[in-house]
This record gives C-alpha cells, structure tokens and sequence, in this order.
C-alpha cells in the first residue's frame, strides 16, 4: 500500500513539474508556476519519507541544515544571481555525486542494490556527471564573483590533456562495468571527475559565463536522470530531463547570440582576443553634456533604451527608470531593447530591469526591436558596447563578427554613455562612436543618467 | 533488474525530454533568469534518492553522505524556489495612465 502511494506522489510530482514550467510561458502565470513546483516536491518528498524502514532523525538534521543555508542565498542581490545559480548547480551535482558513490560502496558490500551492468554504467555516468558539474560550477561560481580571475588561463596542450582526462573516465568506466567489484576504479573515475570539471571551466572567460552556466545546468539535470536509472526512479528521470533541456536549450540560444558554436565555447578560449590595428586615422568622437543629452531626449517622439551590463555595475538602473518616468509622462515612447547575453546569464538584464520597476511590456527582445530602430528618433546605450558594434555586421577581421547586434546605429540619433574611449573588456573598438549621429557623454553612468534626469525635471532649470 | 525496466525508463526519459523541449522553447525570453533558477529547484529532486540513503542507515559512510545530499538538495529547493518568486514579483505590466 505504501509503495503505491509513493509512486502516486511520484507521478502527482511529476504532473505538476511540468505544468510549473508550463506557466512561465507568460509573467501573468508565472508565479502559479512555482506554486506547481513547490506543491509537486512537497509531494514527492513526502511520498518518499514513506518509504517503510527509515530513520528520520539525520535527514531532519539535514533538512534544517539545508533550509538554513537557503534562506540566506535566495535574499542575495540581483547582480548576484548567476554566482547563486552557478552555486546551486554545484550543490545538485554533489548531492548526485555523493548518492552514487554511497550507492555503489553499498552494493559493493553487498548490503545495497546488485551492481548490476547496467547499474554499474548508470552510477558511473552519475558520478562522472555530478563531479565535473560540483567543481566545474564552483569555478564559474568563483569567476562570477571574481574571488579568481575571469581572464581565460590558458597553457599549452590544455585541450588534449582535457580530452585525454575525460577519455580516462569513460575507459575507467567501461572497465568498472566489466567488473563491477574493483572499487580503485570508482574511486579514479571519481577524482578524474572532480579535476576535470576544474580544467574545463578555468580557460573560460567573463564573457562565456551564460553559456557556461545554462551548460552547467543541462549537467545537473542530466546527473538527476543517471540517479534515476540507477534508482528506478521515474520521477527523478522527468525531473532531471526537464532540467536538462532546458539547460541544453539556453545555451543553444546563447550561442546563437554570440553566433559561436559549442566546441568554440568550450574549448576557444575567447576573451583573451588579440588587440586590434588600434592605430589608423585618428577618428573624432563628438562629446556633449548632460544637458545636451537631455535635450535631444525631451525632443524626441521615440526612444529605446539599450542597457548592458555596465548599467548594473554601476547600479544605474533606478536613474534609467527615472528617466523612462520623465519621458514617458512628457508622451515620449519609451522601449528597452535586450540583447540575449546582455548580463551575465540568460535573461539578467530583464530580472535587473524589473527591480528597478520598469514594466515588463517595455523590454523587447532584439530580434523584435531591431525592426523598429531605423524609425527611432533616440537610442540611448548604458554601459552596452559589443552588443551595439556595428562592426559584427561588416568587419570580416572582428572577434565579433557575425554577432547578431542591436541596429543602434541605424537610429536617427545616438546617445552613448561611457567612462572613456577605452575599448571595453574584449578590446574591441566601437566604430558606432565616432558616427556622425551620435553624442558621447563621458563619465560614471549613474552620475549621469542623475544628470540627465535632473535635467528633464527642471530641476537645474535656473543653472543654465 | 527486469528488462523491461530498463526499457520503460529509457522510454520516460525519452518522452520527458520531447516534453521538456516544447514546453521551454515556450518559456517567455523575460523569463529565463526565473526559468533557470526554477528548474535548479525542481531538478533538486535528488532530495529523493539522498532521503532514501540517509534514512535506511545502512553503513556510517552512506549515512554520512545521504545525509549531506539531503543538505545540498535542501539548499537548492529552498533558494531555487524563494528566489524565483522572489524575481517573478518584481515582473509588473506598464500602469494605467
């Protein structure tokens, strides 16, 4: 009786999982969408604690202990959400890691589940699994916060001693299956894991992070399918396929906004781009003020916004809202237009956005807006720069070639805001600055979008 | 174990992940920061498994290690599904004038 009402729990889980995912296809269902996914694990967990024969006083402990540490890191700062996401990643691929070493030195001992091939295979793709995706997300997790260097280490040979790591692991494996009593192997496959998941991530730089991390993502989820078969487990083999594609999905749709492939990610080591012919003829930027800025805005019947990262660095997104506020209330169309890896995981910037309490129907995605640039009066760029080089279209000798852009340089006018002519973090001049239609306002970006706020009010009206 | 297990597992897998890929591909552009941290949450299903080897305490080891998978499951349920609402509530449609 029991065993059947677990395995109803089980598929009760299972329903609600994938209706929870199927409400975030709209931000006015969405939050039904966690309701889904909370109800269907309380389900599970409480179909599993029913399980006849268990003992509940560790797991209790452990449930404290968990819930301890999730509190804290669900209040983190939204700049801060893909080091939380790459952390969790972590915590799920050690918790597969740990259940299949412990379920494979039980049924080594003969006191767990027969090591059968086929189970043999499944701990052994759960471990190698759960441990590249444990150190692999530490190290992402790591970069993020920049607790280590977000530059791409390289060395010589790297990939191959990658390769020939990983090709360890799977002959180490195979053998394991052959015979499933040589626990050296296990322990080998273990390690080799462990250090691989370290190597693949640290050639990696910044800019990859969002691929990296939905990469990561897939992992875990597939690490929760291996446990599955190893459990006969149906509603962990859902569970983690649901999560897998959805991993393999945004980093599909990641590299299609950096138009790199997968192998270029993983092993291209980007970020560390040669520093291009910076010389040539000297080019002249025009520069104006604060004012001037204002003044084309209040002007204009149009504007769209493109926000990088650069914005939240510099904790300028509540001015940009004060900004959308001016202009809107003066009947000026106001739109954001969000590039696919602007931020640091997919789908930041509208989460950074959203904070600041800009409406949701305001972000547009770039495929949509791009459309709309050329009849745009005003685009104004925050802390954006690769995302809006015109050279991705053009330049056959640019890193950036090929990237999809937003058309800020078809706008009848530009207003970019920027600490200085440096070229940005992949050192990669923007042609768009030196166009003849647009205005460079130099300086921190939150000092001046409070300028150009300012400005709109009227506040400063008797200054000038 | 029967083969017929094994099969019918290769078969859920199968069918979960065509689900999966309809319904993410679904999922609103605004929301993939949400979607992701969603998704950790509900992949932290592996609370199960580490409850099952944790609670039959077979050997100190295996106790040992359920017991901290149940901790990083935890973890993950908690925070994956707090933060998530706690972005989804921040997402809001332009006022009424």
């Amino acid at each position: 009786m029991a065993e059947h009402l677990t395995q109803a729990s089980y598929l009760v889980a299972a329903i609600l999982f994938i209706l929870s995912l199927r409400w975030l296809n709209h931000p006015s269902t969405a939050r039904r969408g966690v309701a889904a996914g909370v109800a269907g694990m309380t389900a599970a967990i409480v179909g599993t604690l029913l399980h006849p024969g268990l003992g509940y006083t560790w797991i209790v402990v452990a449930m404290v202990v968990g819930t301890m540490i999730g509190v804290p890191l669900s209040r983190v700062p939204l700049t801060a959400v893909p080091q939380r996401t790459a952390l969790s990643h972590a915590f799920g691929g050690l918790a597969a890691a740990l259940v299949g070493t412990a379920e494979y030195f039980l049924g080594v001992s003969g006191s767990g589940h027969e090591l059968t091939a086929f189970r043999t295979g499944a701990l052994a793709a759960e471990v190698i699994l759960g441990g590249l995706t444990f150190t692999g997300s530490l190290m992402a997790a790591g970069k993020l916060q920049e607790v280590i260097p977000t530059r791409p280490i390289t060395y010589k040979g790297q990939n191959l001693i990658n390769l020939a790591l990983l090709a360890i692991a799977v002959a180490a494996a195979i053998y394991l299956v052959m015979d499933p009593s040589q626990w050296g192997l296990f322990v080998l496959i273990l390690l080799l894991s462990l250090v691989f998941g370290v190597l693949l991530i640290i050639p990696i730089g910044g800019a990859d992070m969002p691929t990296v991390i939905s990469l990561l993502n897939s992992y875990a989820g597939l690490s929760a399918v291996a446990m599955g078969f190893v459990l006969e487990n149906k509603v962990l083999i859902v569970a983690g396929a649901l999560d897998g594609s959805s991993g393999l999905i945004l980093s599909i749709i990641m590299c299609k906004a950096m138009n790199r492939s997968f192998t270029n990610v993983l092993f291209g080591a980007f970020g560390q781009v040669q520093a291009t012919s910076a010389a040539g003829e000297a080019k002249t930027a025009k520069s104006g003020t604060a004012r001037d800025a204002a003044d084309l805005l209040e002007n204009a019947g149009s504007v769209v916004i493109v926000p990088g990262y650069g914005m939240a660095v510099a904790q300028a997104q509540h001015r940009v809202r004060e900004i959308y506020d001016q202009l809107t209330k003066r009947g000026i169309d106001v739109k954001f237009a969000i590039h696919p890896v602007a931020g640091r995981m997919p789908g930041h910037m509208n989460v950074l956005l959203a904070e600041a309490e800009l409406p949701y129907d305001a972000l547009v995605e770039m495929d949509d807006i791009n459309h709309d640039l050329p009849q745009t009066d005003v685009v104004l760029v925050v802390g954006a720069n690769d995302v809006v080089n015109p050279a991705a279209r053009h330049d056959k000798s640019s890193p950036i070639f090929g990237m999809p852009i937003i058309d800020a340089d078809k706008a009848k006018a530009c207003i970019a805001i920027k600490r200085s002519m440096n070229p940005g973090f992949a050192g990669i001049e923007n042609e768009l600055y030196y166009a003849d239609n647009t205005l460079m306002v130099f300086g921190d970006a939150k000092g001046v979008l409070g300028d150009v706020a300012k400005e709109l009010s009227g506040e400063s009206a008797g200054i000038h | 174990m029967h083969q017929i297990d094994l099969w019918s597992m290769a078969f859920v897998f199968m069918l979960a992940t065509f689900v999966g890929f309809q319904v993410i591909q679904n999922v609103s552009r605004l929301l993939h920061t949400p979607l992701m941290s969603l998704t950790n949450a509900i992949s932290a299903i592996a609370v199960v498994g580490s409850i099952l080897i944790a609670g039959e305490q077979l050997t100190t080891f295996s106790t040992i290690l359920g017991t901290v998978a149940v901790a990083a499951s935890m973890t993950n349920i908690v925070s994956g599904f707090m933060i998530t609402d706690r972005m989804l509530k921040m997402f809001r449609e332009r006022r009424r004038q």
